[in-house]
């Protein structure tokens, strides 16, 4: 019992992280139907960023994951305009390699400018390092802030795809972009601002995975971006709150497989969800077929 | 007030409107017939600007706006019903009309204007918290309809607003174009049912693979033995 406390909670932590990098996902594939696979890119990027503000800058952790997260929106914004719109008429196929490509380059980009060493986040001080026992399990601050963060910017994020003028547009261009169009939306913007948002929360999800587990390195992106994308299509992907509930799922299930002894099979066991997923509900849990009304 | 020259649209290779003229008065209701396949929802496309003419002007109220966005046009008051109502589907009713209303700012018209499509079509007020999805075609046509006059346009585009649905919702639907029109909206209707967009229409074109190839009062199409073979099944 108190193990399975205690890995649920540890499971809780990293599926934060794995459904704040799942909803960049579901929402890009939502709104141009391509699969971004530089996104996890984004999420190591955001991890540097917050390193460096950290060590170099000094800044704390929260301003740090501000500046993370500006950054990785202004770079999100900046592959979008340079690397997709100009393919958005053509071939599906086209786009989705052009995102491996920009997903390579800022991997071995990065590793141009900061060496592939490892790095490791500065200890964390004050609040941070205390820890809680409540019974017999224990949880640290660090998994409480993780916690904490994600729920704010998950409310933040159905706040504006629900409530605000851009967040409908975003709803209406994913629905349907002709007629959005005709509705007067700006398709272009709207697009750009998804692709701001996704990459907002993946550099949050950087910065709390370096606070978290300490070590960053390039290439640090691609499990997680792949773990990501499977729990978006657990949860139906284009559905928001789908990428949410896939991504907890995959993270418990990840520290479950670890945690009693299978630590090796953890990243075999996820991929074989997608591929159950794929055979039994491709549409994943949250889809539904769309038939169309005539 | 909106007048199409010589208008040419391709697809690929395919030269799908071949010099298209037609002209829309102020407050008439316009209706351009033609068989599946005739180019009438390209013409529609491309007075919107969805899609791009490889020649000829669209000219609104004196202005070209040929190559203007589709931004613009909505905001220089066209609005457009597309082709199979393409209501969003896991929206609200309500969501959907204030969609309409995008490019607006002025908060207090938009009320009034929504309480106008709300007295236009009560069944959309009834159902104003239900997904679009999940209303009728006859009721999504309606809120096709509705979400357009959100924009408060100067000329309704109306892509076959009779598809599909059951003979008396047809005639609905028809009443509410006129009353819309007599309300001071110029229409360009799209129909394939040409039996009943001659009866609210003051004038038609007839559309044959790409070019007009008649056109006149509504009265005189309706006489003429032409036509009356070839759309109105007698």
């Amino acid at each position: 019992m108190k193990q399975l406390l205690q890995q649920i909670i540890n499971g809780i932590s990293l599926g934060s992280i794995y459904a704040l990098i799942a909803l960049g996902y579901t929402m890009v594939y939502g709104i141009i139907k391509l699969i971004n696979f530089a996104h996890g890119d984004v999420y190591m990027i955001g991890a540097y960023v917050g390193y460096f503000c950290m060590t170099k800058l000094k800044l704390g952790f929260l301003p740090s994951l501000f500046v993370a997260m500006i950054i990785c929106t202004v770079l999100g914004v900046a592959i979008e305009k340079i690397a997709y719109k100009p393919l958005r008429n053509t071939t599906r196929i086209a786009a989705l390699i052009t995102a491996i490509g920009v997903s390579l380059l800022l991997e071995y980009g990065t590793m141009f400018f900061v060496t592939a060493n490892v790095r490791t986040y500065p200890p964390m001080t004050g609040i941070l390092t205390r820890t809680f026992q409540i019974g017999d399990v224990i949880i640290s601050m660090q998994q409480i802030l993780i916690l904490i963060i994600t729920v704010i910017l998950m409310i933040l994020l159905q706040f504006i795809v629900k409530k605000t003028k851009i967040g409908k547009a975003m709803r209406a261009v994913s629905l349907d972009r002709d007629a959005a169009e005709l509705m007067g939306i700006n398709v272009d913007t709207t697009i750009s601002f998804t692709f701001a948002i996704g990459s907002a929360l993946a550099g949050a999800a950087g910065i709390l995975v370096g606070m978290y587990y300490n070590s960053i390195n390039p290439l640090m992106g691609i499990l997680p971006g792949l773990k990501a994308f499977v729990a978006a299509v657990l949860g139906g992907i284009g559905i928001i709150p789908g990428a949410m509930i896939g991504g907890y799922l995959i993270g418990i299930i990840e520290v479950f497989v670890s945690g009693y002894g299978y630590s090796l099979y953890r990243d075999a066991v996820v991929f074989a969800i997608l591929i159950l997923i794929l055979i039994i509900k491709p549409a994943g849990l949250l889809g539904r077929n769309t038939g169309e009304k005539v | 007030m909106l007048e199409i020259k010589d208008l040419h649209v391709y697809f690929g290779v395919i030269h799908a409107i071949k010099g298209v003229s037609l002209t829309v008065n102020d407050g008439e209701i316009v209706t351009l017939i033609g068989a599946n396949g005739a180019g009438k929802t390209t013409t529609l496309r491309t007075l919107s600007g969805l899609k791009k003419p490889s020649s000829g002007d669209i000219i609104l109220d004196g202005i070209n706006i040929t190559y203007t966005s589709v931004q613009q046009r909505v905001k220089m008051g066209i609005s457009h019903v597309p082709e199979g109502r393409r209501v969003f589907s896991t929206m609200t009713v309500l969501e959907n009309l204030e969609l309409g209303a995008y490019l607006r700012k002025d908060k207090a018209a938009i009320a009034k204007d929504l309480n106008m499509v709300f007295d236009l079509f009560p069944i959309l007020s009834d159902r104003r918290k239900q997904m679009a999805g999940t209303l009728s075609g006859g009721e999504q046509q309606m809120l096709a309809i509705g979400r357009a006059l959100m924009s408060r346009p100067k000329i309704l585009l109306l892509d076959e607003p009779s598809m599909g649905l059951a003979p008396l919702l047809v005639q609905e639907i028809f009443n509410i174009i006129r009353d819309v029109n007599k309300a001071g909206t110029t229409v360009l209707l799209v129909e394939q049912n040409a039996n009943m967009a001659l009866q609210i229409a003051h004038r038609a074109y007839i559309l044959e693979i790409g070019s007009i190839v008649l056109s006149g009062s509504s009265e005189e199409l309706m006489k003429s033995e032409d036509i009356k073979k070839a759309y109105l099944g007698g």
